[in-house]
């Protein structure tokens, strides 16, 4: 065997690195050093970070095909894989002070490890080439998460969450696993490469249709499209702040990538015949349904995980957009929603940290005594919304302009249904505001200092909605990357 | 970049920002913004001069200071701006009105953060007023909408929260459906092959949009904007909002974000795709028609003053999307006329409503009566406001509204001796009934709140305008009398740059 094909999965190498040091630093540093595990898992996947963005910027590396095709590597991939390193950063810092709590004594690295092997997973998703490396990057992406989810074992809903997300899991593994034996009877391979090949000169079949269901059902699971996301919910809300925060935007945006990848180099030539009219109701009734339920909840973090689901449907308009454009504003979008969704969540870990209210009713006012966290609050929710100059309005825009290029009458009123329903999602955004803002009664939290990483967090998720849009290169970058990407030879209707 | 003098426009705001967070005490936030408002209206009149200057030197571009820096290179997305007479007019309406609106809410609470806000709603106007490129301009559109919600949310008054989520929804509903027409258009901007572009001049040369696109296009855009035009079914959104505005955002909002809708209409539904203009017109003709009427009919039996001054908002905004429906030159121009006149004086209605109830603390006018006697400057004020609306001759109404219905009749009567129906010209002498309409609901309010018994005795010891009030109105009726005795010079202004548009539209006849 070449052991020189290891250097193209630098950046896994790299994580298994930080996985490592944080490893040995729980396993073998004295109790009372332990408080600062927190921190030095951030620091490292800052430095992997930055590692990895500057890799990506400096050489100019090209597409690498390893271990006989089983796994890829290509600048476009190393872009998504460092944005989602981003996002990661920011909620390991987010989480430094509910990891140091009192509670979290014994089970800090625990955290760390798992969120890391959970990341791992996601990489080799989006690496892989062959469905049996893709099946174990979705493994290891979902069961570590339902111990995290499980992670507050004083509460109840804690486990409920966890039962609920394992089954799920576990469910739509099932499901997927199904769609491949399909998929693998009828071309006889597990390749992306071969099963391309062998689709592209078969002729569409009932049992290659529902081998595409099964498969889209199946990671639809773990991107929660409607119907498949009455886990969703209850999983948010029960799961501690920083599990949701990772589940809501790094699983999503992993997995949403990977999606791409997957229908584009393997069920790329069906694209018309089969799959683009799944995608197209599938999309409708994730960002309606979405939308719908959100406007009802009280909690913050249900309400965060409705949001999160429409959100979902407009990513997905970025593979159903199918062109390069689509997909580098699918990459742009994960990136914005990445650090929107975080700049709420960290607002909503300061004040569960503090307070431990989580309820929309106890936001009231909260612009009287917390100003600066209402403030932040208000910017994500207006990212979130897509309103101008903040960085979400641009990755709406953007996504729209992909979805449309060269697009029939039947996307553009794909497009209008999702633009209307940006207005019902501006309601309950405003919601939020209204009630931070508006609400003329007694504040409920009283003003409160937030620790230094919590601000931390949150500025860095401020610096995100506010510049992310208007710095012109970070998309011109992304479009760069995808048009030269070997994923791009494959869009073709 | 900063050679270019339009970019200001946006600049000027944004430092205004700045320094407005960085202030402590509501002297230095009055100074900011009052010392940047007249920086802005100096600015608009020097631009004016530059523009009459360039013209007047034989220069026929169809816009001038026209720059543009390449933003989202992938997308052909461009910071473009230059200005035309329609837009140089609305810069100084904007102007004005900021300047105006910034000594009627001398006294706000939480003068910090309302500034802040309205000077952002401004840089969003300021921005769409001097974009040429459909994404900026886009983009500047929303950003003025969204601090709507919270100028009304936080500082207004009544049924706060429903007004506010009520036109922030409706506005954004109608951006919503631009949205979509805007990238239609970018997708259809050139003839294939050649590179797309959001840029409007261009868009306008290459005239590459198919007729079926543009008949699915030009909907999307018209609604769009009409929804901020105040159109027929989607109005509703202007009654309460301005009801429950603090004073200066209802100026702004009535004097100024109105007229993006307008002026939407015109430079991106028309002036984009003219052959499905000309076809679509009739729907959109009846619907303006519609709010035309019964904008000022619902202001007739309406007793609550802003309630009053928003729907007679309704019915004169919507005669100017009547106008530019017509497609003719005279009309359009009047258009422009009545953005400009109705932008002044409804500022000047919104001011003094403002100021009557921050006194007496009512708006209903059935509580009020014979304010002639105890504020004899602000009724005097309200009268001239009341005679600029409906139509006094001298004043700002009675030219744009008088183009305005010569113009229209002479578009029905075209088509109606060229036998293609008679719509225009019905619609026209429906819309000339307004008029009257209009003094019926101008004149009821003069003469209940101004002249008449005294109501109530405790407002006998109100006392009359302070000097910022009396500069904030004075500065209003000035202008407004001023397009009512020199209308030929802003028609002068106005009228060059229709000539390409209305040729295009007439060339396809």
């Amino acid at each position: 065997m070449d052991y020189s094909q290891f250097l193209a999965m630098k950046q896994e190498i790299g994580l298994l690195v930080v996985f490592l040091l944080v490893f040995l630093y729980d396993t073998f540093m004295p109790r009372s050093t332990q408080k600062g595990l927190p921190a030095f898992a951030s620091i490292a996947m800052l430095l992997l970070t930055v590692a990895g963005c500057l890799g990506c910027c400096l050489c100019s590396c090209s597409d690498v095909v390893a271990f006989g095709g089983m796994y890829e590597t290509s600048p476009v991939i190393s872009a998504i894989k460092n944005i989602l390193n981003i996002g990661v950063v920011i909620v390991l810092i987010q989480s430094i002070k509910w990891a140091n709590g009192e509670f979290m004594t014994m089970r800090r690295g625990e955290f760390y490890e798992l969120l890391l092997v959970t990341l791992f997973g996601m990489y080799l998703m989006i690496s892989a080439r062959h469905f049996l490396v893709f099946v174990i990057g979705l493994e290891s992406a979902s069961l570590p998460l339902a111990a995290m989810v499980a992670f507050d074992k004083n509460r109840y809903e804690s486990h409920e969450a966890a039962v609920k997300y394992i089954l799920t899991a576990v469910f739509s593994s099932a499901i997927f696993m199904m769609g491949l034996s399909f998929v693998y009877a009828l071309a006889g391979s597990l390749y992306f490469e071969n099963i391309y090949g062998a689709l592209f000169v078969s002729s569409t079949s009932t049992m290659l249709v529902i081998a595409i269901a099964f498969v889209i059902a199946g990671i639809g699971f773990k991107l929660s499209l409607v119907p498949f996301h009455l886990w969703t919910a209850d999983v948010y809300q029960g799961a501690p702040t920083s599990v949701t925060s990772y589940l809501s935007v790094i699983s999503k945006g992993a997995t949403a990538f990977a999606f791409l990848v997957v229908m584009a180099q393997v069920f790329g030539s069906l694209y018309a015949q089969v799959w683009e009219w799944m995608l197209y109701a599938l999309i409708i009734l994730t960002i309606t349904v979405g939308n719908l339920f959100a406007i009802r909840q009280r909690n913050m973090k249900r309400f965060l995980a409705f949001s999160s689901i429409s959100q979902a449907g407009y990513i997905m308009l970025g593979v159903i957009a199918y062109n390069t454009l689509g997909m580098a504003a699918m990459m742009f979008y994960i990136l914005v929603y990445i650090f929107s969704n975080l700049g709420a969540f960290g607002v909503i870990g300061a004040i569960e940290n503090a307070s431990g209210k989580v309820s929309m009713d106890d936001y009231r006012g909260l612009y009287k005594t917390n100003p600066r966290l209402a403030f932040t609050m208000m910017l994500a929710m207006f990212s979130l919304a897509g309103i101008p100059p903040f960085a979400g309005f641009f990755s709406k825009f953007f996504i729209f302009t992909g979805a449309l290029q060269g697009a029939s009458v039947a996307i553009y009123v794909l497009v209008l249904i999702a633009l209307i329903n940006t207005i019902v999602s501006l309601y309950y955004y405003l919601l939020v505001v209204k009630a931070m803002f508006i609400s003329d009664d007694e504040c409920v939290i009283a003003p409160f200092r937030s620790s230094c990483s919590e601000r931390l967090g949150m500025w860095i998720a401020l610096f995100g909605i506010m510049f992310l849009g208007l710095l012109s290169p970070v998309y011109d970058s992304l479009i760069d990357l995808s048009s030269l990407s070997s994923i791009g030879m494959y869009f073709i209707r | 970049m900063f050679t270019n003098i339009l970019i200001y426009f946006v600049v000027i705001p944004l430092v205004m920002l700045g320094l407005l967070a960085l202030c402590r005490d509501v002297k230095q936030i009055r100074a900011v913004a009052v010392v940047g408002s007249l920086g802005l209206i100096g600015l608009s009149v020097y631009v004016l001069l530059e523009y009459l200057g360039i013209r007047a030197a034989g220069n026929e571009d169809p816009m001038l200071f026209v720059d543009s820096w390449s933003w989202f290179a992938p997308l052909n997305i461009h910071l473009a701006v230059g200005v035309d007479g329609i837009s140089i007019a609305m810069l100084l309406l904007s102007s004005i009105i900021v300047f105006a609106g910034s000594f009627a809410s001398w006294t706000i609470a939480q003068p910090k953060e309302f500034f802040l806000w309205l000077i952002l709603l401004s840089t969003g106007v300021f921005g769409f007023f001097i974009s040429i490129d459909l994404f900026t301009m886009f983009m500047f559109y929303e950003v003025a909408l969204i601090p709507m919600y919270l100028l009304i949310g936080v500082w207004g008054s009544g049924n706060k929260n429903y007004s506010a989520m009520k036109l922030t929804l409706m506005l954004m509903g109608g951006s919503a459906f631009l949205m979509l027409g805007l990238i239609g258009i970018y997708y259809h901007s050139a003839p294939e092959g050649a590179p797309l572009t959001w840029n409007l001049l261009e868009i306008v040369d290459n005239a590459a949009i198919s007729h079926g696109w543009q008949s699915f296009l030009f909907p999307m855009t018209f609604v769009g904007f009409g929804v901020l035009g105040a159109m027929f079914p989607f109005h509703t959104w202007s009654p309460d909002g301005h009801a429950s505005a603090p004073t200066a955002v209802s100026m702004l909002h009535a004097g100024v974000l109105m007229k993006l809708g307008g002026y939407g209409c015109f430079r991106v539904a028309i002036y984009t795709m003219p052959q499905a203009a000309h076809e679509l017109s009739w729907i959109f003709l009846i619907l303006t028609g519609i709010s035309v009427v019964y904008g000022a009919f619902c202001a007739c039996v309406k007793t609550d003053l802003k309630y009053i001054n928003a729907y007679s908002s309704v019915s004169h905004c919507g005669l100017v999307l009547f106008a530019i429906l017509m497609l003719n030159e005279t009309a359009m121009t009047g258009a422009i006329m009545q953005m400009l006149s109705h932008g002044l004086m409804t500022a000047l209605f919104f001011a003094l409503i403002g100021m009557i109830y921050g006194r007496t603390h009512t708006r209903e006018i059935t509580q009020m009566g014979g304010m002639m006697q105890i504020l004899p400057y602000l009724s005097v004020c309200y009268v001239i406001a009341g005679m600029a609306s409906l139509g006094l001759p001298g004043l700002s109404g009675f030219v744009a509204e008088m183009t305005i219905f010569v113009g229209s009749f002479k578009a029905g009567m075209a088509d109606y001796l060229a036998g293609d129906g008679s719509l225009r010209l019905v619609f026209t002498i429906i819309a000339c009934c307004s008029i009257v309409i209009t003094a019926v609901y101008i004149l009821r309010v003069v003469g209940k709140l101004l002249f008449g018994p005294v109501y109530d005795n405790h407002h006998r010891s109100l006392t009359d305008a302070t000097w910022w009030e009396r500069l904030s109105t004075a500065t209003l009726i000035v202008c407004v009398a001023c397009i009512g005795c020199f209308p030929n010079f802003f028609n002068n202004l106005i009228n060059f740059t229709f000539k390409p548009a209305i040729f295009s539209v007439l060339g396809i006849n």
